[in-house]
Order: structure tokens, then C-alpha cells, then sequence
């Protein structure tokens, strides 16, 4: 595929951070193929692509490969910089964001997949982690329109994908996102408004059912 | 009343993460106020700083903080632009594959080695290691890509990627010394990189003494085999 020209997209459907990337192209107006990957089958192209995780999503720009979801967002917004930047310009701000992206990256999946996957104790602590997650995120967020301010961001794109799945963490975890942070819901929903995030985000009845697979894959009630 | 400092630096003196801002620092020939740290025993101003995570190395720049290593080291780079070399390169495909490797650098290779710091004899950290050894393989294969036949990942100059690796640079070199292995032994490119690094008159002026290091990793050995490791970030 070297020398292809145009951007591809190896991805998985339900991924949140597939998502990140989808929602980032569609923010900058970039024309790209999707192609969707079987994870238990990995493709040829996917274990080309990125050998050393073999994980989506990448992002084959001329054939040039880039792994890793918020260093293809980065990407993205550096290439395409001309048209709704997600990195402020301020180098204190940039820092700050890429600080709070990095925290989503480190808290919210982790405490997700432990609060499917685990039972007693183990997912009460995941819950409890994900609500203190969430609460620092609300206090980031305050009262601002998006964490990036009055522009959607690359805050907002790291954590937006994780709220078609905050259905799943409520019913595995037995509580209430909108409760325990109604910021962050009201967020959610002003997020959703926009096209990009709207088209891209699945269901969240969809992802629980999804979930419900992988708990009957890994062998959880 | 004398005119605080601009930029200031809380860390510990052993710690990677530390010693990777400090080199951006010494790069941009950025002057600061170092604040040592005492291991165990967090200061106000570090848990002010960073209420998140708690950890070092925090750069606190007219007042405000900013954590976590690798996200410092491109705010130095943002706020110093005009001065010294860049330390990320200025095109995206560049910037996303010392990006990637960086990360590469924080999500595999610390849990390595945080086993070779914990085996409790010698065969342990041995075998802990080589595994340690195996999770540089990647790095050293793409080390040509990236370096384009230059002495360093960043090309002529130290760059991001050389400074996430390097900054593991004299824990390697403790390892070395406790388990008689070579870390690099099997891996000419990264050996050759090491050695580059290691002479760099910044990396010199800011590296700890490695014996310094073997000591402080017997200190704190049985601490890491109580979970959660103490990390510094």
C-alpha cells in the first residue's frame, strides 16, 4: 500500500477510541475509508500496520502508518491544522489538555473493563475509581460549554466515545453517572449535538449488548 | 524581598521522569529552582501541585503546574521554541512516530523493569532482564527509520524519543552492574545510541551517579515487592 494516496482507517466498530479518531476526521472534514477489522482474525494489513501492538485503531495516511488513538488525533489536528484546531495554542493550555486526555486514557477504560469483568470487591473498587475519575473530569470541566471552552477540543474528543458506554458501566456497576456527575451528562448531551459525535457514537443499548458478549466470552454472570 | 523564581522544578533525584525534564531544561538552557524531594514524604508543595497524581516531576512555570514527564517536556519545547534545537521535530508524521515510541517507552518498558528492580536475587533479576532486553527490540529496529543515519532517534540533536529513553539510560547502567548482563549486548543500535547519550555534555551535566542508583535500588527493593510499586511519574 506504499504509495497509496488518500487516508484509511482500520478500526473496530464499538471501539471508543476508533471513535476518537472518527469523530477527529469528521471535525477537520477529512475524507477517509473505513475498514473494519475482525479482532480474533487480525487482518494482514492490521498486523502490517501496527506490529508492535497489533491493536486498532491506525490510521494509514499515503501509506504511512500511525498507531496509538491520541497520537493519531494529535496527527490529525498537526496535518490538517488550517481547520477547527483541537490543541489550544497556548503551550500552558496544550499541557493541560494533553494532561487531562492522558488521565482519561489512564483511568476510564481500565475502571470500565474492571467493573465488567470483576465481581464484589474488585467492582466496587473499579466503581468507586470511576466515579472519582468522573468527578476530577467534572471539576475540569466546571462550567464551561466544552473542556476546550467555547470550541469542541481534544479533551472532548478523548472522553466523548466513553459516554455511549456509561449505560454499561451504570448497569454493570449498579449506579448513576447523571447522579454522581450531572456535568458530565449534560456535557455528554451537548457534545452528542454535534454531527461528528452524533454519527459516530453507537447506541448505548448496543455497546451494553455488546459488553453482554464479551461477559459471556470471559466467562463473567 | 528577593524575586521568585520563574520556573521551578519539585522532583527526585533518581527518578527517570525527573532527569527527562531536566535535560529539556538544559537543552532550552531554561535557569530554575530545583526542589528535591524526600522519598516517602511528600511536600505541600507537591501535593498542591499535583493533587491528581501526587507524584514528581511537577514544573511549576510563573505559578502554575504542569505534571506528568512527557507532557513537560513538549511544554518546554512549546514555551522555548525559538531557543536551542527542537525537541519535537516540526512534521506531524515525525512528531507521531517519536510520539508513539515515547509512549511505547511509558507503557512497556517501566513495568519491565520495575521486575528487574524487584527480583530478589540475582537469577531473578536476570531473567527479569532479559525480558526487559526483549521489550527494546522494537525500539532497536526502528531506530534506523527514525534516527535517518544520525547518531540519535531525534537525528543530529536529542529529540523527544531520546530524551524518554535516554532519561532510563542510568538505571539500565545500575542493572548492568547488579546482574553483570549487557543490556545493549544484542542490540548494536541502541548500544551505539546509549553511548552517544550518554557522552552528550547535557545528559552528563544532569545524569546521577550510576553507583548512586545501585545503591538506592537495593534501598528501595523491598518496597517494590509490596504492591502497589511506589512509581514516580
Amino acid at each position: 500500500m506504499a504509495g497509496e494516496k488518500g487516508v484509511v482507517l482500520l478500526d473496530f466498530w464499538v471501539s471508543p477510541f476508533g471513535q476518537r479518531v472518527r469523530i477527529a476526521l469528521q471535525e477537520k472534514c477529512v475524507e477517509y475509508e473505513y475498514k473494519e477489522q475482525d479482532l480474533a482474525n487480525k487482518s494482514e494489513l492490521l498486523l502490517k500496520y501496527n506490529p508492535v501492538h497489533k491493536k486498532i485503531p491506525v490510521l494509514v495516511h499515503d501509506g504511512k502508518p500511525v498507531c496509538e488513538s491520541l497520537v493519531i488525533v494529535q496527527y490529525i489536528d498537526e496535518f490538517w491544522s488550517h481547520k477547527s484546531p483541537l490543541l489550544p495554542s497556548d503551550p500552558y493550555c496544550r499541557a493541560n489538555a494533553r494532561f487531562w486526555a492522558d488521565f482519561i486514557d489512564k483511568k476510564i477504560y481500565d475502571c470500565g473493563t474492571r467493573l465488567w469483568k470483576l465481581k464484589g470487591e474488585g467492582k466496587e473498587e473499579a466503581k468507586k475509581e470511576m466515579i472519582e475519575a468522573l468527578k476530577l473530569l467534572e471539576g475540569e470541566l466546571g462550567e464551561k460549554k466544552y473542556f476546550g471552552g467555547e470550541s469542541f477540543g481534544f479533551v472532548d474528543v478523548a472522553l466523548v466515545p466513553f459516554v455511549s458506554w456509561f449505560y454499561a458501566y451504570e448497569t454493570c456497576g449498579n449506579f448513576s453517572v447523571e447522579k454522581e456527575c450531572p456535568k458530565i451528562v449534560a456535557w455528554g448531551k451537548r457534545c452528542m449535538e454535534r454531527e461528528s459525535v452524533s454519527k459516530t457514537l453507537e447506541d448505548p443499548k448496543k455497546v451494553y449488548e455488546f459488553v453482554l458478549v464479551l461477559k459471556k466470552r470471559f466467562g463473567v454472570e | 524581598m528577593a524575586a521568585e523564581r520563574e520556573v521551578k522544578l519539585l522532583g527526585l533525584w533518581a527518578s527517570p521522569f525527573v532527569i527527562r525534564a531536566k535535560i529539556a531544561l538544559a537543552l532550552k538552557g531554561v535557569e530554575y529552582e530545583y526542589f528535591e524531594e524526600t522519598f516517602g514524604n511528600k511536600s505541600e508543595l507537591l501535593l498542591k501541585s499535583n493533587p491528581v497524581y501526587k507524584k514528581v516531576p511537577v514544573l511549576i512555570h510563573n505559578g502554575k503546574p504542569i505534571c506528568e514527564s512527557l507532557i513537560i517536556v513538549q511544554y518546554i519545547d512549546d514555551v522555548w521554541s525559538g531557543v536551542g534545537p527542537s525537541i519535537i521535530p516540526s512534521d506531524p508524521f515525525d512528531a507521531a512516530m517519536v510520539r508513539f515510541w515515547s509512549h511505547y517507552v511509558d507503557d512497556k518498558w517501566f513495568a519491565s523493569y520495575y521486575e528487574v528492580v524487584k527480583g530478589e536475587t540475582r537469577e531473578a533479576k536476570i531473567d527479569a532482564s532479559r525480558e526487559a532486553m526483549a521489550v527494546l527490540q522494537p525500539l532497536e529496529e526502528a531506530f534506523e527509520k527514525q534516527s535517518k543515519g544520525k547518531h540519535f532517534f531525534g537525528g543530529e540533536t536529542i529529540g523527544f524519543l531520546d530524551i524518554a529513553l535516554g532519561s532510563c539510560l542510568v538505571w539500565i547502567k545500575a542493572a548492568e552492574k547488579i546482574t553483570g548482563l549487557e543490556f545493549f549486548d544484542k542490540l548494536p543500535n541502541l548500544s551505539a545510541w546509549a553511548e552517544c547519550f550518554w557522552a552528550h555534555d547535557v545528559v552528563k551535566a544532569v545524569m546521577p551517579e550510576v553507583d548512586a542508583v545501585v545503591d538506592f535500588a537495593k534501598k528501595i527493593q523491598a518496597k517494590f515487592n509490596s504492591p502497589p510499586p511506589p512509581t514516580t511519574n
